[in-house]
Order: structure tokens, then sequence, then C-alpha cells
């Protein structure tokens, strides 16, 4: 589904990603788990080319996307939610989610991707006129994990979605997730600094520390690694 | 009291015309943080071929339809051709190339049809009291106004053009063609612009014969707030109205003066303009 490989990317002096490979199976839930500043970000960002990578290869789909662009990669069935969710608080909360959609050609099934997400996120049905701006920090993480779904993904990237949320809303976020995933095979990469929740969806797990790869496994073998947790998850 | 009458419904049509510029100003401003100091040359321009067209053909209208589609792609070609290339570097160095824009189209358009003054028709009658041109100049603003407003609110392309403005990155994600979208906006702002343009002309068209009404649409978008499509437009008659009373009342000599010190004064006190909603959005 999605192949990273061997994928270093640079800020300058900054090896940001050193030789990464990691792959992802299709329907599954994989968590990317690290410190601040490992370079889980980078990792996104490089994968859905907002920057390049230095060397390596990204497939994603069947197809090679190292080259290609953002928004052609969006319309490939890739949706990112990037850290902080990228809410456009200019624009009411239904515009939001429609924008989501908007490449997407049949209408009727806009109009149904629009149902399934207030049906997800009822917050969101209510607050449909409001400005974006209005809405709850956890409302606007629904926001921009509903904008996300609005265009039907087959490859879904989520940059830290529990940050600065109340572990109630984190579990709520988690669980639409894996109910999600169960219901339509959609893939998911996790980007969580949050391990254990991040974990307690996931099939497998990579951590990364100071641009590398440096465990994957089952995300149960992980959770019970007690020496790696005390290394690089904190908890 | 009747004067005062005249000189307001006299400021209206004028003001019209500083709102249509001012609002072509605003929509690139809002995308790029641009001040296209190019947007009166390419009216200049497109209605220089309405010019040519009209004296060819007769037609004030067909001339009237080429100063549209000229402008129209006149903006998207700057966009396409120069603005595209320098923005990456900085906001600064697309707003040097309007300016040197500005310049070397006014001078090729000396070049072509020379600096003298052109009589320049109006699409009306003209004479008397809020004539049919300027019932027409302020029904085709409010029309084109009207009509960009709604574009912007209520259709997908405009929705994508504010989400390409607000958070390019963001909508790049989102699968939106943000570069087309600029230049769907230049093309759209020059379109305005050339309306405005021909409603400003007449009687007599030369190089430099959009220079004042240029500074006063400049200032009529920063009263109104530069990235702000309605208070630009409320702005541009306000200010027309203000002006055409100072002119009356005191003396037309004193208008750029006028229109100098609401310029610094909206600058220095409300730099996000009268209606500066934005001002959160700012810092
Ligand atoms: N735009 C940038 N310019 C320079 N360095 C950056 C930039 N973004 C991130 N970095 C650096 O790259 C490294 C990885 O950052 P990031 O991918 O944001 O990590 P994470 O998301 O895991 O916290 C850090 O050392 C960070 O300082
Ligand atoms: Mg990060």
């Amino acid at each position: 589904m999605l192949e990273i490989d061997a994928v270093t990317t640079t800020y300058g002096a900054v090896r940001a990603l050193d030789e990464v490979t990691i792959g992802v199976d299709e329907g599954s839930i994989t968590a990317v788990l690290g410190a601040n500043g490992a370079g889980k970000t980078t990792l996104l960002r490089t994968i859905s080319g907002l920057v390049r990578p230095r060397s390596g290869r990204i497939t994603a789909f069947g197809r090679d996307i190292t080259r290609t662009p953002t928004d052609e990669i969006a319309r490939g069935g890739l949706a990112h939610v990037p850290e902080g969710g990228g809410v456009i608080t200019e624009l009411t909360v239904e515009e939001n989610l429609r924008l989501g959609a908007l490449w997407r050609r049949d209408r009727a099934d806009r109009a149904a991707a629009l149902r399934e997400v207030h049906e997800l996120f009822p917050p969101l049905a209510e607050r449909g006129d409001r400005a974006a701006s209005t809405l709850s920090g956890g409302e606007r993480q629904m926001l921009a994990i509903g904008r996300a779904l609005m265009s039907r993904p087959r490859l879904l990237l989520l940059d830290e979605p529990s940050l600065g949320l109340a572990p109630l809303v984190t579990e709520r976020i988690m669980h639409v997730l894996r109910d999600l995933r169960s219901r339509t095979g959609l893939t998911v990469v996790l980007v969580e600094q949050n391990a254990r929740s991040a974990l307690s969806i996931s099939d497998r797990g990579f951590v990364l520390a100071l641009g590398r790869v440096v465990a994957s496994d089952d995300a149960g073998t992980l959770l019970a690694d007690d020496q790696l947790r005390h290394a690089y998850l904190g908890f | 009291m009747n004067t005062i009458w005249h000189l307001v419904l006299n400021g209206i049509s004028s003001g019209a015309v500083y709102a249509a510029l001012g609002l072509s100003l605003v929509i690139i401003y809002r995308a790029t943080r641009v001040v296209n100091f190019a947007q009166p040359a390419l009216a200049l321009i497109s209605a220089y071929l309405a010019y040519a067209t009209t004296k060819a053909t007769g037609s004030y209208w067909l001339g009237f339809a080429v100063a549209l589609l000229a402008g129209t792609l006149l903006g998207v070609l700057v966009e396409r051709l120069l603005i595209r290339r320098v923005s990456r570097r900085s906001e600064l160095s697309s707003i040097i190339v309007t300016l040197g824009l500005l310049l070397v189209l006014q001078a090729v358009a000396g070049m072509i049809w020379s600096n003298e003054p052109h009589a320049f028709g109006y699409a009306f009658d003209f004479r008397g009291r809020f004539s049919a041109t300027d019932l027409f100049a302020v029904s085709a603003v409010l029309v084109t106004a009207a009509g960009v407003l709604l574009l912007f609110k209520f259709t997908p392309l405009g929705l994508r053009m504010r989400a390409a403005a607000f958070r390019p990155e963001v909508a790049k994600m989102l699968g939106v063609r943000v570069g087309l979208m600029l230049t769907a906006g230049w093309g759209l702002a020059a379109l305005v612009g050339s309306l405005a343009g021909m409603l400003a002309i007449p009687p007599f068209i030369s190089p430099n014969v959009l220079d004042k009404v240029f500074v006063f649409a400049l200032t009529a978008a920063v009263l109104g707030g530069l990235d702000n499509p309605v208070g630009t437009i409320v702005g541009g008659f306000a200010l027309g109205i203000g002006l055409s009373c100072i002119s009356g009342l005191v003396g037309p000599e004193l208008v750029p003066l006028a229109a100098l010190a609401v310029l610094v004064l909206v600058l220095a006190v409300r730099p996000s303009g009268l209606f500066g909603r934005t001002i959160a959005r700012r810092v």
C-alpha cells in the first residue's frame, strides 16, 4: 500500500530523516512513535510531497509518488491531517468539510460523505454554519479528521491527533479510527507521542529517534517491551 | 442643499470606479499579500485595445468586450510569466516586479498609441446630473462586485480560491490546485480592473490617465481593509462621496491632499482598515 524506501530528508545540515524504510500494509493501522524532534512530522510531510526527500523512494497505491505534487497525491486517495489539524479558521465548519471532497466528481456521493461525517462527529453537524474559529480544540480535530474523510481516502495520515486534547476526546477519536478501518478497510498511518493510546489501536508500530527507525514490530510486542518503552516511548 | 445632493451623486459614480479598482487590488492582495501596482497599466492596455477596436469597427460595445477579455488574459499572463517566477523569493520582489511592469506597460502604451490624449467615448449619454453613463457605472460595478462576492462565497471555485488564499499548504493537501487558483485570481482581478478602467478613462485616454484614480482606489482599499472585499467596496463609495464633497465645498486642488491624509491616517491608526475584522489574523 505504502512503501517508504531508504528515504533521507534534510533541512540544511539537519538530517530529519535518515534512510528511513517503512512498509504499510493495506487495511492496517501503523503507529509511528518517537519523542519530539524525532522526525515524525517530516516523515508525513515527505510522503505528501510537502518537502522533497534528498534520496530514497516513496510508493503509494503501486505508483512512485516521490516527486508527485501534493495536490495530485491528495487526489490519488491520500488524506493528510497535519499537526494541529490545519482547519481553515476563516471558513465555516461546513465549508471546511466540503473542501475535503471538492475534487471528487460524484456530487451525490459527496453529499453522502458529508452525512456520514456528520454521523461520525455529531458536533460538526450542529455547527455547520459557524466559523471554524469558534470550535474547541477537540471539535477542531474532529473537523480536521472529518474533512480528510470527506474525500473517501484509501490512505489516511494523521499527525498527532491527540495533541492537547482531553483523554476522553482522544479515546473517541481512536475509537472512530479503529471502527473506520474495520468497516471500510481504510489504511491509517498514525503519528503520535502518546504511544500507549496509539499502539492500543495499531497493528504495527515504528519508533523513530533522531530521524532513524530504531524499532519496528507488532504493536502488542512494542507495548510489552519494557526496555524500549523506557528508552523511547516514555511510559 | 441642492449642491450637496449633487456632490454626493457625483461622488457615487466616481466612487464606483474606486470601489471596482480597489476590489481588483483586494482579490490579489488577499491571495498573495502583494499590492498589484501594475493593475492600472493592465487596465490601461486593455482600454487602449478597446479604443483601437472601437475606432476600427465603430462599435463601443465590441471595444468594451475586448477590454474585459484582454484584461483577463493580461492578468493571467502576468501571473504565469512573471509573478510565479519571483513570488517564491519574497512578497517584496513581487511588488517590485508589478511596479516595474507598471512603468514598462505605460511606456509601451505611449510608444504604440503616443503620449497624446485620444478621445475615448462614454458608454451612454454623459450629460446632466447622474446621467445614463453614471447609472451604468454604478450598476456595472455593483453587479460585478456582487458577482465576485457570490463567486467567492457560494461556488466551489470560490471556495477553492479562498482556501488557496488563506492556507495554501492545507489547500494543496486537500487536492486544490493552488497555482491554478492564483492564476484564476489574477485573471478575475484584472477583469474587474479593466471594467474600472473603461468607466474611469473617458473622455480622453493617455498613458497616465489612470494614475490618480489608482491612488484613490488604493486609498479605498486601505480604508476598507486590503483583504476585505466588502469593506473595500464600501470604502470606494465613501471615498468617492467624501472627495467629491471636498472638491465642491472646499476646492478641487485639495482632493489629492485629502486622499493622502486619509491614506496616512488609516495606515497609522487602523492598518487593517476601518472594518478591520481581520486584525486577529495578522498577529
Ligand atoms: N522547517 C524546518 N526547518 C529546519 N529544521 C526543521 C524544520 N522542521 C523540522 N526541523 C527539524 O527536523 C527535526 C525533525 O522535526 P519533526 O519532523 O518536526 O519532528 P517531530 O514531528 O517528530 O517532532 C527536528 O530536529 C526539527 O528541529
Ligand atoms: Mg511533529
